[in-house]
């Protein structure tokens, strides 16, 4: 079970490691730098020259690599192109509102999800239901700049109740995103709570289609018991690795509503790095979005063994 | 209370089908089951068995309504009865045994966890007791170290250890009637043979009522003492066990009887040409019309009633009385086989196997984990034409070393070598196509071989494509002379495998690896699937083949029988060790080794008047020893320390017939026949 657990965390770091080199060398072979960003025209002749000998850039690209990878381990991300702040810094706040925005959605979205995969579930085919996915999958389908825009047109502009649009400045702390934050959660719940309660809907179908639900019929155990106790558990298993894909997209994924709701996380500092050619910046962010998916998944995976009493006992033997 | 324990009157059952007229499952149909008694009901699959079973219960799978009738249980109308009312009754008064106990276990529980629930339902004791009574139901059922069983998942236990604690589970309300559904199918022989035993104790000791259902007429002879048979949705036939297993007067179940496979029948079984019609299907008349050998044309137009007769049966037929003329042995066809010396096809020397392969880890530490190898030491030869019978229980390694041939599983130790002496490339990848071409593997299921988007057409053609560059009217032509050999007309070309019976996606199966004119054809439980008499046809079609292409086969399948009709020559397995190899009508005549008298001594012959004999407790082992005798655990033989420690020898006996054991094949002869005169005595 140990050496199980260690393995797998072994391959994330593989994982993450492999992805690191690849976000470099993907933005190695982008034409142009870091100083030919920051020095616009006049990146040309010695001015270019010094500029990439003070940040290090002509040296050879595995050296460089080295120590970025090295720096990054240690949670130093470098210093962003313009030169003024540490990355870490900059990112750092980015991610605590990606994280804050993610945290919403998620507490809001989850067990709504849940609560609704089941009861379309267990009330198949009826009014119930075919009210419940028919909005699913509206949500799933209208594209989120258009509900967001909705939305703000509905809450904001019309009845007035909620702002439409986040001017807090990306290092507040957590407590001043309120209100603000309310219609981009709104949003991000429901195309989360769409996907997910889809695959718990056609989970609790299949289960309760099962043989041992029969059985569980037949042996006399009553409906809401065999609900909770026989089909829940075997069920919402498959739940697990859903919510963990949900989490890294919402924490890397959600940059049109970042950018619609002007919320200062971390995809919207990804698509303005870019577009400032800031690259130690798009590097950091792309590694960080790598390794939070490499954990949610991770983490989903053991969750998992540790629900799912095959697994578990599948590796326990194993040792 | 009077009267019957189950009265089920007149009952239909059906569904709504696509032009949403109502397609019967079950048509009128009259079962009465009193305490204490034990019913069988027969049929091919579909025949309504499981639904007549589960209707007892007041219980219709979704989509199943009841159009008329009704269901008494203990006087009482079960489907008038509240929902309260029917949780009080299931699974305690009246408890069900499911077909697969591994698939009606909760995975997400344990099992002290589901016996517990049970007990807390239905039986009469005081909380603080529930642990140590579900312990002591455990016992009842024979599970060795109860406690331990408790804090297991169902995936921890093997299949007869989880039909043992379903068992279990379903005594815990102390039930008058249990219903079983398939209770036996798909377990080993051993196994079926001791869960029967169990079951008959069971009942005899509380007075319980059986209904057992079940396609398996061996194992109803054991343990019923009335037989319903089932055809398309209706009783045909009724009476005693003996009436209905020995002197059947209806066609179909005479025709049944006559497709099962018999150890002491060398010949093949007859089939039952045909299949019964789909629900809604059958006309006006008897339903069995299209299949009856006695059929007249007054059969056509009315239907027949159940008639009961003096003789305690009731029979669906106009004409049972002449039904005796249709045999029910004996008419099958003698097996191909082949005579004089015919050169090697197939040589297995000294075939090692390991699903265990030393990992990173291991290797990095130079560790040595490969342990004991799943199956070791296979020295076996086929001869040109030959049939070679791979028998052993599930877990044997007959399917690994099929695999092994095939190429799909690496030996990690010995050689195949083929016809001319060359040596196989342990790998798929690295075999000559020629090779490929002349080595087939067909597979226990066609649903899973066959690509379900491809028609049929296009299924035959890539063999005849890959192997042979046909193309255009050449590659059309032949497809279809290929089915017509599978005795399949040349429309079934352009239909999907969803749209053919069990029977017949088999028969495709069979077709593809035709198609590549294969030496050697290697059979993994082709006709455990499939209904006995469809295998009887499926059994026939591959002697044929055999006779006619002078085909070699390796011929794996749990069922003794079966292998007996189809071998020359069988290889018993144990633990992926041989144990026994010789011509099968000696091996079967005259089983020597311990493990094969074991194995043959458990088979249930449909017959009512044989019993089997248990000479061996039916553990399951995980994997063999390290040396000595792979059966020692088991053995009721045994020597002694000589068989725990050194690897037993050869013994020869006459022509071909060797075992390896350390007794001889003659001292184990007397063995046998001082203990069957004990037994007589
Ligand atoms: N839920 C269902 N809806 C519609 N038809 C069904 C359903 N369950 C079984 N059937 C049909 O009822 C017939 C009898 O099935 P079953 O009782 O399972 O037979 P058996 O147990 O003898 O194999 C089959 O034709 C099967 O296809
Ligand atoms: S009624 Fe006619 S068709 Fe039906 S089983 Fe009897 S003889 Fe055959
Ligand atoms: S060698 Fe010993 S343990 Fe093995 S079968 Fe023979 S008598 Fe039994
Ligand atoms: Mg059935």
């Amino acid at each position: 079970m140990l050496a199980m657990l260690l393995r797998r965390l072994f391959l994330g770091l593989v994982t993450v490691w492999i992805v690191s080199m690849i976000i470099f060398a993907g933005v190695e072979m982008l034409p142009g730098d870091s100083c030919t960003a920051f020095l616009e025209r006049e990146a040309k002749g010695k001015l270019l020259e010094n500029c990439r000998e003070a940040q290090g850039l002509n040296r050879p690209a595995a050296e460089r690599y080295f120590d970025w990878a090295t720096s990054a381990a240690r949670g130093d991300l470098g210093i962003s192109a313009n030169g003024e702040k540490s990355i870490a810094e900059l990112v750092g706040d980015r991610l605590g509102n990606s994280l804050l925005l993610a945290a919403c959605s998620l507490a809001l979205g989850v067990p709504l999800a849940i609560f609704l995969g089941v009861v379309t579930g267990l009330w198949r085919d009826r009014p119930v239901d075919l009210a419940v996915s028919t909005l699913a999958i509206f949500a799933m389908t209208i594209p989120e700049f258009v509900s967001a825009t909705v939305l703000i047109l509905v809450f904001s502009v019309w009845l007035g109740w909620l702002p439409g649009i986040v001017l807090t400045s990306a290092s507040a702390p957590a407590s001043e995103f309120f209100p603000e934050i309310i219609l981009p959660v709104l949003v991000l719940t429901m195309v989360m709570t769409a996907h997910i309660l889809r695959m718990v809907r056609s989970s609790v179908i299949e289960v309760m289609a099962g043989d041992y639900i029969q059985m569980a019929t037949l042996k006399g155990v009553p409906y809401w018991r065999i609900v909770f106790w026989h089909a829940l558990p075997n069920a919402l298993l498959p739940a697990i690795n859903v919510v963990a894909l949900t989490i890294a997209w919402l924490l890397g994924g959600v940059v049109v509503i970042e950018v619609v709701f002007n919320y200062p996380g971390l995809g919207r500092m990804m698509i303005d790095a870019i577009s400032d050619r800031d690259l130690p910046v798009v590097q950091a962010i792309a590694l960080i979005v790598a390794t939070v998916y490499v954990c949610v998944n991770l983490s989903a995976d053991i969750l998992t063994m540790f629900a799912n009493p095959r697994l578990r006992t599948l590796h326990m033997r194993r040792g | 209370m009077t009267g019957p324990l189950i009265d089920i009157r007149n009952i239909s059952v059906g569904f709504t089908g696509k032009s949403s007229a109502t397609l019967p499952v079950l048509r009128n149909i009259d079962l009465k089951v009193n305490a204490g008694e034990s019913i069988g009901i027969v049929g091919e699959s579909g025949s309504g068995k499981s639904t007549l079973a589960l209707a007892a219960m007041g219980y219709l799978k979704s989509g199943l309504r009841l159009m008329e009738g009704s269901v008494a249980f203990q006087g009482q109308d079960m489907f008038a009865r509240t929902r309260t009312e029917l949780e009080q009754i299931r699974g305690g008064e009246l408890a069900l045994i499911p077909q697969n106990s591994g698939q009606s276990l909760t995975p997400t529980l344990r099992i002290g966890a589901q016996l517990v629930e049970a007990l807390r339902l239905h039986a009469d004791v005081p909380e603080a007791q529930y642990s140590a009574k579900a312990i002591e139901l455990l016992g009842q059922v024979r599970l060795p170290d109860p406690a331990a069983i408790m804090t297991r998942f169902p995936h921890e236990l093997s299949g007869g250890q989880q039909q043992r604690a379903a068992i279990g589970m379903a005594l815990a309300g102390e039930p008058t009637a249990l219903l079983l559904d398939e209770p036996t199918t798909g377990l080993d022989v051993t196994t079926q043979a001791h869960i029967l035993e169990l079951l008959r104790d069971i009942a005899r000791d509380r007075g319980m009522a059986m209904v057992y259902v079940s396609h398996d007429l061996g194992a109803i002879a054991r343990v019923c003492d009335r037989v319903v048979v089932m055809y398309a949705g209706e009783v045909v036939l009724e009476g005693s066990t003996r009436q209905v297993l020995k002197t059947p007067i209806h066609p179909y179940a005479r025709g049944l009887l006559a497709s099962i496979p018999r150890l002491s029948d060398p010949r093949l079984p007859v089939a039952l040409d045909g299949r019964p019609p789909a629900p809604g299907g059958a006309g006006q008349g008897c339903s069995f019309i299209d299949r009856c050998a006695l059929a007249q044309d007054g059969c056509r137009t009315s239907r027949p009633d159940l008639e009961r007769l003096p003789s305690g049966e009731a029979v669906r037929c106009f004409h049972y009385q002449e039904a005796h003329q249709l045999s029910l042995t004996g008419s099958g066809a003698i097996p191909a086989s082949l005579d004089g010396a015919s050169p090697s096809a197939l040589h297995l020397d000294y075939l090692a196997i390991s699903y265990r392969r030393p990992g990173l880890y291991d290797k990095v530490l130079g560790r040595d984990s490969a342990g004991v190898p799943t199956v070791d030491g296979i020295e076996i030869t086929v001869a040109k034409g030959e049939t070679l019978g791979l028998v052993g229980e599930s877990g044997s390694g007959k399917s690994t070393i099929l695999k092994a041939i095939a190429g799909l599983l690496p030996p990690s130790g010995g050689k195949i070598t083929v016809a001319g002496g060359q040596a196989l490339a342990p790998e798929v990848e690295h075999r000559s196509p020629d090779h490929l071409r002349k080595i087939q593997l067909i597979f226990q299921n066609p649903d899973d071989s066959l690509n379900p988007r491809q028609t049929i057409a296009q299924i035959l053609e890539q063999p005849l494509k890959l192997y042979f560059g046909l193309t255009g009217d050449a590659l059309h032509q032949r497809s279809a002379e290929i089915l017509d050999r599978v005795r399949l007309g040349a429309h079934y070309l352009d239909r999907l495998p969803s749209q053919l019976s069990g029977g017949e996606k088999q028969r495709v199966a069979i077709a593809r690896a035709f198609a590549a004119e294969p030496d050697l054809v290697l059979c993994d439980e082709v006709t455990s699937a499939l209904d006995v008499s469809v295998q009887a046809a499926v059994l026939d079609l591959l002697n044929d083949l055999k006779a006619t292409q002078g085909t070699t086969y390796v011929f794996v399948s749990h069922d003794l029988a079966v292998v007996r009709a189809l071998s020359d020559r069988v290889a018993v397995l144990y633990q992926g060790r041989l144990c026994e190899l010789g011509p099968s009508a000696d091996v079967y005549a005259m089983p020597s080794h311990p493990y094969t008298e074991v194995l043959l001594g458990a088979v249930l012959e449909p017959d009512p008047d044989t019993a089997p004999t248990l000479s061996a407790d039916d553990v399951v082992e995980l994997s063999p020893p390290a040396q000595g005798c792979p059966f020692q655990r088991r053995c009721p033989r045994k020597i002694g320390r000589i068989c725990d420690t050194d690897t037993p020898p050869w013994q020869q006996g006459v022509k071909d017939h060797t075992i390896k054991c350390h007794h001889s094949i003659a001292d184990l002869a007397a063995a046998q026949a001082e203990g069957a005169a004990g037994q007589r005595a």
